[in-house]
């Protein structure tokens, strides 16, 4: 493949992959392609595989490990992983309420920008955001691909509580709180889907290398796919898209 | 059954964690001090992963509706038995009826009690752990009612199972890392403070992380948000250090100096407020 990786140890049982420092979507092509890898082969002693921008961090179950066979083993993988791979991926149909009882920032972006707010609407909705990877809360999607005029540094005091569904904006990332949380970014919007849940097996929808779109819905329309998400009826629309 | 009379300042129903589940940026959680939990349920001849109680600082009041054994280790927080001293680290038969209540704290931060089978609370995602948001319940509260595995009388158990326990574990400053990702960004300047220093725990310490008090001249950049895994030493651009702990989040972005042994976590979570620790570096 064609990026120059660096091994690392990290503790006592994990290892840690870094590819160039930059977000770009053939490092996280690469990543994916290389943790399929590692999953095809099942080694048992992986007890976790998290991703990152430009990192995989693999820990084993047991301390004491020999690095450097560990990390020969993985580098054979890498080497042996088939760039023509197809990524399963999918393109997540995500509804947003950018109501101003939801988007309580939106007008301050707008006078900040010079933008009119539906025209920030349009420009956050048109747009396809790839998932980089799930972190800071559980099923908080890292998102690549917010359109550079709405770039919007974080707020300088962060607010104590930010509702769950929140939508928002953070210097150059955009994403959704999952649950209530405190949180320091600019909020334009709600979705009213469940982007995290206990219940299942895997707790997440997405995952990494997958594609998001927002779409504007008025607030009935919110309060409807509430009920239905309440009910746990609420089917998310999607699409299988080709690797 | 356990009867909660009065609940401590933080106590927690901990396993040894969630496995699996940081990639959906779910902290893996656990108890703090693995060694200490790991010998309650040894001792008591529990299978290593069954859940214990974690109880930090101050213990809970507890009614045992049950005939079982427990056993008690990590910090020595003056437990006692219907007012009779119960010994650390040692197997302790309990009748239904019995009160175990705890007192001052002797040394340590973090006590653990095992019951015999351990405690049965809501397994999600595969663990007991209690996590804010993860589970329905994070802490132990007064009036909750504590369900044990096997709630019958024990049978064969290791009535004089107990072992001396470990003071240099409690009194070391030591805490052993290895280098961490961005270990190598740091000047010779910042080496030399860092190793020779002693560090203060500060009024931030939680299960999610153990904030320092001691602040120096930090020039890093902060890296691209990035992986962390309990036991990271974060630089914070203010020139604090972070220790993150088991309830750490999944990734972060400051980097990344050292990375804890896991004995050292274990020594770590004994410590609180105003107690002094020193970083040696071991390869």
């Amino acid at each position: 493949m064609a990026f120059n990786l660096h091994y690392k140890r990290f503790g006592e049982r994990s290892i840690l992959i870094e590819w160039p420092a930059m977000i770009d979507e053939n490092i996280l092509r690469d990543i994916i392609r290389f943790k399929d890898q590692i999953f095809k082969n099942n080694i048992k002693e992986i007890v976790e595989l998290k991703s990152a921008y430009n990192s995989l961090l693999i820990i084993y179950d047991s301390i004491c490990r020999n690095f450097e066979k560990d990390a020969e083993l993985l580098k054979k993988l890498y080497e042996s992983a088939d760039l023509q791979h197809d990524i399963v991926s999918k393109l997540w149909k995500i509804p947003v309420c950018y109501d101003p009882i939801f988007g309580i920032d939106l007008q301050a972006i707008s006078k900040e920008k010079g933008i009119s707010i539906n025209e920030i609407i349009n420009r956050h909705s048109q747009a396809i955001y790839t998932v980089y990877f799930i972190g800071f809360l559980p099923g908080f999607l890292y998102l690549g691909g917010l359109n550079k005029s709405l770039f919007v540094p974080r707020k300088a005091t962060p607010r104590l509580k930010v509702e769950r569904g929140s939508v928002a904006i953070g210097e150059n990332q955009t994403g959704i709180y999952p649950k209530e949380s405190p949180g320091g970014w600019n909020i334009i919007g709600n979705s009213p889907i469940s982007f995290f849940d206990v219940t299942k097996e895997i707790p997440c929808f997405s995952q990494p290398g997958d594609q998001i779109v927002f779409y504007p819905i008025s607030l009935r329309e919110y309060e409807n796919i509430k009920t239905l998400v309440d009910e746990g009826v609420y089917q998310m629309e999607s699409e299988v898209l080709d690797g | 059954m356990v009867e909660v009379l009065k609940a401590g300042f933080y106590d927690s129903i901990q396993d040894l964690g969630r496995l699996g589940y940081q990639q959906y940026g779910v902290p893996t959680s656990g108890v703090m001090d693995m060694f200490s939990a790991l010998k309650a349920n040894n001792l008591l001849g529990n299978d290593s992963k069954v859940a214990v109680m974690e109880m930090t600082m101050t213990g809970p009041i507890l009614k045992f509706h049950c005939n079982t054994a427990i056993c008690i280790t990590g910090a020595d927080l003056s437990p006692s038995l219907n007012g009779n001293p119960v010994k650390i680290n040692a197997v302790q038969k309990v009748d239904k009826g019995d009160t175990l209540s705890f007192g001052k704290l002797n040394h340590g931060f973090r006590s653990y009690l095992s019951v015999l089978g351990g405690f049965n609370a809501e397994s999600v995602l595969q663990s007991k752990s209690m996590y804010q948001g993860i589970t329905k319940q994070f802490k132990i509260d007064k009036n909750d009612v504590l369900d044990i595995v096997s709630d019958s009388s024990p049978g064969f158990i290791k009535k004089h199972a107990s072992i001396k326990w470990d003071d240099t574990f409690f009194k070391t400053k030591m805490i052993n890392v290895y280098k961490g990702p961005e270990f190598d960004h740091l000047s010779k300047i910042q080496l030399e403070q860092l190793f020779s220093s002693d560090f203060t725990i500060s009024k931030n310490n939680n299960r999610m992380a153990y904030q320092l008090e001691e602040k120096f001249e930090n020039k890093l950049e902060p890296i691209l948000t990035s992986l962390v895994i309990p036991g990271t030493v974060q630089l914070t651009p203010a020139g604090n250090l972070i220790v993150l702990m088991r309830d750490c989040q999944t990734t972060g972005g400051y980097p990344r100096i050292f990375q804890l042994e896991e004995k050292a976590m274990d020594i770590l979570a004994q410590k609180y407020i105003g107690q002094k620790i020193k970083f040696q570096l071991i390869t």
